[in-house]
């Protein structure tokens, strides 16, 4: 994920400026200049009246994109430390506008936007009861606890794209997932029967003894013998491998992720891993309600 | 400062693109961007307010901690909360959140542009 790798590096950000001593775009270039920009990943700022000191000074990097009627520096330092960047547009395309951004993103260090699709879990702490459920089924280390015993997502870049399944364990749906297709985990209102549905698939997932991962992933390796098992027990396996198609549509989890779960022992190490860390965070939330 | 008494840098309009997922319909969030650059107004357009969560962006706070700020975006519990992920928490009182999954691209920019002509007047 190489993209969302650059999460700490500050980023490049752009002023469409046209105060005074620029003239104005009309309207479709603007949208035209504006709509590029934002697919390539680049906040814009449009600023349209006062003078050129309106733009944003934030200590990051700044591109200014005008028709000047002013002569303007190539490059200066705003108030707040950071290098500021003047180019004059004049009637450019577009795609050619772009271009003059993404040559000076490439002189600075800053984030190369767009190289990650920004997929991973949103809590709602008023539905949240700190269970520790999400941080117990994650694999990929994606929950932490605060200092304070708070249930967090730490590390946002490490979910697996498109995977809701901790939303969908999530006993009190306090996960969203804002990209995600349907309500209520996209962060629509929930409603009663949106409760009740996400209890029952949790339910699903205890008949299975819990270990969901741990089943997926033993699917496979299952499939493969199974034309050497008893006629009982081939329907056995069938049954159960149309329990787990059904478990894993309900958890809607991408079959690029379940590609690449870690082996059942990585599996059982890291589950033993979280569950120690869930239980811990919730004796400590016990004890400081005690004290 | 601005006439809203923001810092220059933060129109209250914030609008995100949500560039990297389909969820948004495009003919609203075009709609809504060439509305609102139509209209001549001041406004921020960010590309992903998810991803500027996840960044942690300062930005997010002084968006939050703006007045009469309007933002368009998606289902206003997920952006309320992106939000306070970022330790960025929204006064309800003082920002508005637009649905662009949900609305047209008519109402969502109408209440922008009205919002902002109304607050300046």
């Amino acid at each position: 994920m190489s993209g969302a790798g650059g999460l700490t590096l500050p980023v490049l950000r752009v002023a469409l400026y046209e105060g005074r001593g620029a003239r104005p775009l009309d309207g479709a270039h603007r949208f035209a200049v504006m709509q590029t920009l934002l697919e390539k990943g680049y906040r814009v700022t449009r600023i349209g009246s006062g003078d050129a000191s309106r733009r944003p000074d934030d200590g990051n990097s700044l591109a200014v994109l005008g028709r000047f009627t002013e002569p303007q520096p190539a490059e200066a330092v705003g108030d707040a430390g950071g290098r500021v960047w003047f180019r004059d547009i004049g009637d450019e395309t577009p795609d050619a506008v772009a271009a003059l951004v993404e040559a000076i993103r490439a002189e600075c260090e800053v984030h190369e936007p767009g190289g990650w699709k920004p997929w991973f879990p949103v809590i709602d702490f008023d539905r949240c009861t700190n269970c520790m459920q999400c941080l117990s089924f994650c694999l990929f280390d994606v929950y932490g606890v605060s200092k304070g015993g708070q249930i967090q997502v730490q590390n946002h870049d490490n979910c697996k794209t498109d995977c809701p399944a901790c939303s969908r364990v999530c006993p009190e749906v306090a996960i969203l997932f804002p990209k995600y297709r349907h309500g209520p985990i996209h962060g629509g209102e929930i409603q009663a029967d949106d409760v009740r549905r996400e209890a029952m698939k949790v339910d699903i997932s205890a008949l299975l003894g819990g270990d969901i991962y741990a089943a997926l992933r033993d699917r496979s390796a299952k499939a493969k013998s199974r034309f050497s098992k008893e006629r009982d027990e081939e329907r056995a396996l069938k049954e159960r491998q149309k329990c787990l198609v059904k478990l894993q549509e309900n958890l809607d989890i991408p079959a690029e992720v379940l590609a690449s779960l870690p082996t059942l022992d990585e599996i059982q190490a890291k589950a033993e891993a979280a569950k120690t860390r869930a239980q811990a965070a919730i004796d400590a939330a016990a004890a400081r309600q005690e004290g | 400062m601005s006439e809203t008494g923001s810092s220059p840098a933060a129109p209250n309009l914030v609008y995100c693109r949500c560039a990297y997922a389909r969820v948004v319909p495009r003919k609203v969030k075009d709609g809504v961007l060439e509305a609102l650059a139509d209209a001549g107004v001041d406004f921020d357009a960010v590309p992903d307010l998810c991803e500027m969560s996840a960044r942690k962006d300062p930005r997010l706070a002084e968006i939050a901690g703006g007045k009469d700020v309007t933002i368009a975006a998606c289902y206003p519990r997920a952006v309320r909360w992106l939000f306070s992920s970022a330790g960025a928490p929204i006064d309800k009182e003082r920002v508005t959140i637009l649905n662009m999954r949900e609305e047209t691209a008519e109402a969502v920019a109408a209440a922008m542009v009205d919002r902002k002509n109304g607050g300046e007047r």
